[in-house]
């Protein structure tokens, strides 16, 4: 049996360990995956949690309930990986040889990164929202809290899910209305980037809704440091932004046994080539996911996307054909944004997410960049989606390619 | 696109003022982009990060981040607000006659 090893049972690995097991030879491939825990998190999901929309069990699933009763899973931490003899070291002491090697050990939040930030202030006034301790800390907090300045802080790029802080502060916005609160709630953006987002069409549509939801954007603030005695962040440069209440979305990191392995850059990510998803530095090796280092968005459906393409470079490599540049970058978010609305983005690498509508058969149209009900309604059935097609690789009517069809330039 | 003959050399521009060749750069260009962010004189940190990041951007493709040059150039961040204040990745690879770093998607 010649073997397949998938390092990560997130939503990349359980996509590709779904996909490859409907696809390859089941006499010939024998397909492992290997996770260090048993619970899968739907991670679009816990921005939702903070505002008591859903609860923390309601985010939460066994891991093993989706992955293919033919494919062998793991429960193991990686010890290393060794790319030149194409083993894995586990830390249950087993070693797994491997024809190829699909990493997918995603993105990981290093709040330690920043001094003072997990230190006196964690889970008093300080929260992140992109953890379910975190997420679930920051529920029980607001329940309680009678208003104040609370700061959303992007620590440094890139993040995984870079419309989360923005849907974050919406449903803030939302959230405080209802407790009948907002007049005694100050909510200001703090972030290295120059504006609301990362794309300048979007953010400049993005940066009016934060204006009309009476949110402050303080831009190209580079976080050094928090005072947690003081509550204040302080940036490289000595300015100072006070808080009562901190939600910071630390520093992101590929995971540790990356660094451990050598395959990574300067923040763990393993350098991949960005239409084939094949490692630059091994041919049996190939990157999915938040793992990489690609200048794509970290997320969910470019995840789902890369997986389409991957599945079919697989198959072209196990059968000697040269790959396929198919993935082109490609994202789709729906941004919640309070008040039962939503908007959506749809971009690739070279085309930013543009205003006008996006076709889904049987479904759409969505309305890009705008607010509507039917947006809020799409993100909200993601999560059946997510559980009940996405993970098992079941196709979708959406194409892992981004189409011009209905964008206004 | 603008183009301006600095120490004898025809530079060319894009519109937010960063060199669109980085093969026409040279030290004395970069005294000049220099002052016009404010920096005065070059001092010998100033130089060691300058040429950190011209040798990254050959091997990379693109201006190195702040938490690169820490960690593949071993330059402390706080050194580099000291020398270039305010945006050191920016005004870093300004001076070193190349693109605007990739804001991250």
């Amino acid at each position: 049996m010649k073997k397949i090893v998938i390092l990560g049972g997130g939503t990349a690995g359980t996509i590709m360990a779904n996909k490859l097991f409907q696809t390859l030879a089941r006499d010939e491939w024998q397909i492992t995956i290997v996770d260090q825990d048993e619970t899968h998190i739907y991670q679009p999901g816990l921005l939702f949690i903070p505002f008591n929309i859903y609860t923390c069990n309601d985010v939460i699933k066994p891991r093993r309930d989706y992955i293919p009763k033919g494919v062998e899973l793991i429960v193991s931490s990686i010890d290393v990986i060794e790319p030149d003899k194409s083993r894995v070291k586990l830390a249950n002491n087993r070693v797994l040889s491997y024809d190829y090697l699909i990493i997918a050990t995603g993105t990981r939040t290093r709040p330690e990164e920043t001094d003072g930030l997990a230190e006196a202030g964690w889970y008093k006034n300080i929260f992140d929202f992109y953890t379910i301790e975190g997420a679930c800390h920051l529920q029980k907090y607001l329940k309680h809290w009678p208003g104040g300045k609370m700061v959303l802080n992007i620590v440094e790029m890139p993040i995984k899910c870079p419309v989360a802080p923005l849907e974050f502060l919406f449903l803030a916005d939302w959230w405080f209305t209802e407790q009948g609160i907002r007049d005694k709630v100050d909510l200001t953006f703090v972030t290295p980037l120059p504006g609301a987002f990362t794309k300048p069409k979007a953010a400049a549509i993005l940066g009016d809704f934060l204006d009309k939801k009476n949110v402050h954007l303080i831009s190209e603030f580079n976080t050094g440091s928090v005072d947690a005695n003081r509550n204040k962040i302080v940036a490289f440069d000595g300015t100072e932004v006070d808080y009562d209440l901190l939600v910071t979305i630390p520093t992101n990191m590929g995971d540790a046994v990356i660094e451990r392995s050598g395959m990574g850059d300067e923040l763990n990510f393993v350098p991949t080539h960005k239409n084939s998803l094949q490692s630059k530095a091994y041919e049996n090796v190939f990157v999915i996911g938040d793992a990489t280092d690609l200048p794509s968005s970290k997320a969910g459906s470019v995840a789902h996307f890369q997986a389409d393409v991957l599945t079919e470079n697989i198959q072209r490599a196990i059968d000697g054909l040269p790959l396929l540049d198919g993935f082109d970058g490609h994202a789709n978010c729906f941004i919640e944004s309070g008040f039962g609305k939503g908007m959506l983005i749809d971009f690739n690498y070279d085309v930013e997410p543009l205003p006008g509508k996006y076709p889904l058969p049987g479904i759409g149209p969505f309305s890009l960049l705008q607010e509507t009900k039917a947006n809020h309604w799409g993100k909200m059935m993601f999560r059946w989606v997510y559980w009940n097609l996405l993970l098992r690789g079941s196709e979708l009517p959406i194409q892992a390619q981004m189409n011009m069809a209905g964008k206004m330039r | 696109m603008p183009v301006r003959e600095i120490a004898g050399v025809q530079v060319d521009f894009d519109a937010e003022g960063f060199m669109t060749n980085p093969d026409q750069w040279n030290e004395e260009i970069a005294k000049v982009l220099a002052a016009e962010e404010g920096i005065s004189q070059l001092t010998e940190g100033h130089w060691q990060v300058i040429h950190f990041i011209r040798e990254d951007y050959k091997e990379k493709g693109q201006a190195p981040t702040i938490r690169r040059m820490n960690k593949v150039g071993n330059i402390a961040t706080k050194d580099l607000y000291e020398w270039f204040p305010k945006g050191p990745a920016k005004k870093a690879a300004r001076i070193a006659g190349l693109g605007k770093p990739q804001g991250c998607v």
